[in-house]
Parts: structure tokens; C-alpha cells; sequence
């Protein structure tokens, strides 16, 4: 790790990893939000940070001054060598137009609304799985006994990796997206083993074809060719990283919102129906990920002066709080009937796994609630939160009320 | 009224056919689509309005034929 000042001004100085902005980023929202609509700064090499809805949509939707080539802030920026544009490390959410489109498109109907409501029981088993190992002791942890295995069980079904491997996931996830603050060097060591993993399981599912995910990229065919092997290589990671702590974020927030607000808990147990409202609420509210763009030349922009190869940090959530957007934005309403958020993201890199992101988190707050209709927190104090660029509770002490 | 989404606006948010399921439907890819030929009723016109208030991407449109 690298010791770095404390921000002291997040208009000028901004950085996602502070532990102020890790404990609460709302406030400074904002904050910046009545200050400055785009806050800066020199850390990571130089980025910008749109505040409002408005701000946010612009960049999300316009690939023409801005890259996906990477979408995760670090200290580096990704060498052209490495895997240039428009294909990227991890297609299609690395990757611009036109390569996008063909990229997205193999994904979409493996992740429509049928092919992932199909999930649904494996699913709810799952999750009563785990509750069955809870048990009916009085002192949980909701973050590292339940929300933590659903998105990982999920995604592991759906690449087709051994179950035994979950622990090593979690570590990929880990390394991928809170080890942004490390030097270049350090990043290549620490994904050294993560290469090594995914080239093993696409040399067994090339030996042992099966029905999932991963053997569908390896055989699927775009214009009578197969994908490139770095292609599905990519889209694998991607699918990794992305399913993963996004879901299992968006899981543990919602529960730790339940443990704080009883009368929320109550009507979601007693109103059944209010669930899909309610979920769109906690998407909203706590939507987990915030994405990232890079400046493809200087230009002046919302009236910023950027440069290329600035970072943008496109921050959802911040959107999701913009009051010119959403009434009492900084109210939680389990009813909102009218919920533009922009949780998933918006425009061509709307997030492709959003429909099995929504019923998994259904499934694992109805099957959660239902088995525990009453809990609060026990220890207030040991909630903590993950680092950088997805958002979310990770341990979380409940006490479990009778 | 006849409601219509704008298929170069969709991107599959999935809000539409999630709240509207007799209103809308979805492709193979997961976008929203209308059913039939659109035609609102006063029975479905406040529905439609509701799914049109939550499309993130502001592709649905709602217009008057006459």
C-alpha cells in the first residue's frame, strides 16, 4: 500500500479510496454536488468526478470523447500494447463502438429475462442453504455467513468453475477492485494468479464441454468465426468481477438498511408485493458500482478542462442522490412509485447482467426475511464497508429478534 | 394514446415489462417491446405512464394519433 495524505478538499483533491468517503460518501456528495457539478483531482494521475444525474448521463452516454478502454481507476493507465481498444482486457465493458455492439450482443441472450428467471430455483436453494447453516443462533454476521456466498454461488454455476474454488474468487474480486491504490508493478504480480486460474479452467472446458457459460463463449461464433481466445478470456474476468461483490454489495447494503429501519422490515414481511418497488428503492439508494471512463483527447467538458487519459470516475450513485432528478433524493421511500435510478448504468454499457443482479437480490432478501422476519444490528461499530469502486456492507453483526 | 419505445434509446433496463408485463414485452437481447400495436386503453394508460416514468434511458413515448 502506499501511504497517501488524508483529502482534505474533495472538490479539488477527491479520492474514492479516503476512508471518509469508504465510512459515508453521501455527504460529500453532496456537498460538492451545491459546490462544484465536476470535482478534481491530481491523485491517480488526474480525474474528474461528475456529481449530478445530468453530469453522469452525459459521459455514460457519449463514447465519443471518452473510452471504456478501462473502467476501473488505478495508477497506471492500461498500455495500448496491452490489449488495445476497441476490444479491451474484458469485452464488452471495456470495449468502444462498433466492436461494442458485436461484443454485447453474444452476451445478452445468455443474461436476458428468460434465460436468467430460468435461475430462479437454483437460486432460492441456494440461499436457504445458507440460512439452513445459520441455523437459529442469535449472533449472526448477514455479510460473511450469507450475502458474500449468493453472487459468488450464481457465478460459479454460470461459468461452470468447481465449487471448491469460491474462496479464490472472492480473492480475484478483492484483488481486482480494492487493490486500485498499488503500484503498476504490484499490479501485475497480484494478477499473475488470476491469469493462471482462468487459462486452467478454458483448457478444461475446451477438454470437458458442458453446458455453461464459458463453453458457450468458447464455441459461439460471430460472422462463421470463434471468439479470439483473449476475447473470451476477457468476458470471463469480466463476468467474474462483475457479478460477483456488485450483487453481493447491493445484497448486504439492503439487509443493513432492513436492520436499521424496522418499519420497512415490517411492511416488506407483511406486503409481499411491495418487493420488486422495494428493490428498485435499494437499487436507488445504495446502488453499489460506479464505472470509469478515460478522456480520449483534451477538450474542454462540462466546463472542465480535461486531458486525455484523465480518469472520469462515473459515479451512479451520486446520480441516484441528485435531488434535481429524484424528490426527497436523500430519503429512502420502500414505495417510490416514479425511480429513474441509474444503478445498472445507462446507455450502450448498461449493465448486461442486470436481470440476474435483480433476481438475485429478490431471492436473497425474501428468502432472508422470511426465515428472520425481526433483526437489528448487535454491533453497530463492526459494520464495515469495501473500498473503491463498488460499494457495499460487508460484515454485518446482526442480532436476530424473536 | 399509443405507446411506442424508441429502440435506438432501449438498452434493456428491464423496467417496462417488469412494471407493465401486459403493456410490454422483451427480445432475445432483453429489450423492451411493445405488444401489439401499442394501443392504450383507459384501463392501461396509467400503467404505461408508470413504466414510462421509470425508464431510465427515456425511451418510451406516449402520443396522442389524433
Amino acid at each position: 500500500m502506499t501511504d497517501k495524505p488524508p483529502v482534505k478538499d474533495f472538490a479539488t483533491d477527491w479520492d474514492h479510496t479516503d476512508p471518509q468517503w469508504v465510512a459515508n460518501p453521501y455527504p460529500i456528495w453532496e456537498d460538492l454536488r451545491k459546490r462544484c457539478p465536476v470535482a478534481h483531482t491530481d491523485r491517480y494521475g488526474g480525474g474528474w468526478f461528475p456529481v449530478t444525474h445530468a453530469g453522469v448521463s452525459a459521459v455514460a452516454k457519449d463514447s465519443e470523447h471518452f473510452t471504456s478502454r478501462t473502467v476501473v481507476i488505478g495508477n497506471g493507465r492500461p498500455g495500448e500494447e496491452a490489449m488495445p481498444a476497441p476490444i479491451g482486457v474484458a469485452p464488452p465493458i471495456s470495449s468502444d463502438p462498433p466492436f461494442h455492439a458485436i461484443a454485447r450482443r453474444i452476451m445478452l441472450p445468455a443474461l436476458s429475462p428468460s434465460a436468467v428467471n430460468a435461475l430462479e430455483p437454483q437460486i432460492r436453494a441456494l440461499c436457504r442453504a445458507h440460512l439452513d447453516l445459520i441455523g437459529d443462533r442469535e449472533l449472526i454476521n448477514a455479510g460473511s455467513e450469507y450475502a458474500q456466498f449468493i453472487s459468488v454461488g450464481v457465478i460459479k454455476q454460470l461459468l461452470g468453475f468447481p465449487p471448491e474454488d469460491e474462496d479464490l474468487f472472492r480473492e480475484f474480486v478483492h484483488v481486482v477492485l480494492e487493490g486500485v491504490d498499488h503500484s503498476q508493478e504490484d499490479r501485475i504480480e497480484e494478477f499473475a494468479p488470476i491469469e493462471e486460474y482462468f487459462t486452467r479452467q478454458i483448457e478444461d472446458h475446451q477438454a470437458n464441454p458442458r453446458d455453461d457459460l464459458t463453453t458457450y463463449l468458447l464455441n459461439v461464433e460471430v460472422e462463421g468465426q470463434k471468439l479470439a481466445p483473449e476475447h473470451v478470456f476477457g468476458t470471463m474476468v469480466l463476468t467474474l468481477i462483475a457479478g460477483i461483490d456488485t450483487t453481493w454489495s447491493a445484497i448486504a447494503s439492503s439487509l443493513w438498511h432492513l436492520a436499521n429501519n424496522p418499519d420497512d422490515l415490517a411492511r416488506l414481511v407483511n406486503e409481499p408485493d411491495l418487493m420488486p418497488v422495494a428493490i428498485e428503492e435499494f437499487l436507488r439508494y445504495y446502488a453499489p458500482v460506479s464505472m470509469a471512463r478515460l478522456v480520449k483527447e483534451d477538450m474542454e467538458y462540462l466546463g472542465c478542462p480535461m486531458k486525455q487519459d484523465d480518469w472520469i470516475l462515473l459515479g451512479f450513485p451520486a446520480a441516484n442522490r441528485d435531488p434535481a432528478v429524484f424528490p426527497d433524493a436523500d430519503k429512502f421511500i420502500i414505495d417510490r412509485a416514479e425511480n429513474r435510478h441509474v444503478a445498472f448504468g445507462l446507455g450502450i454499457h448498461r449493465c448486461a447482467g442486470s436481470n440476474l443482479a435483480r433476481l438475485e437480490l429478490r431471492v436473497a432478501l425474501e428468502e432472508f426475511i422470511s426465515r428472520f422476519p425481526r433483526f437489528e444490528l448487535s454491533d453497530p461499530d463492526g459494520v464495515t464497508w469495501s473500498i473503491g469502486q463498488v460499494r457495499g456492507a460487508r460484515n454485518l453483526p446482526f442480532r436476530i429478534l424473536k | 394514446m399509443r405507446v411506442r419505445i424508441d429502440a435506438e434509446l432501449c438498452q434493456g433496463q428491464g423496467r417496462c415489462f417488469s412494471i407493465a408485463p401486459n403493456i410490454f414485452d422483451f427480445d432475445d437481447l432483453g429489450n423492451g417491446v411493445v405488444i401489439g400495436d401499442g394501443e392504450l386503453t383507459d384501463e392501461t394508460i396509467e400503467s404505461a405512464r408508470l413504466a414510462q416514468s421509470n425508464c431510465p434511458e427515456h425511451a418510451i413515448f406516449i402520443e396522442d394519433q389524433s
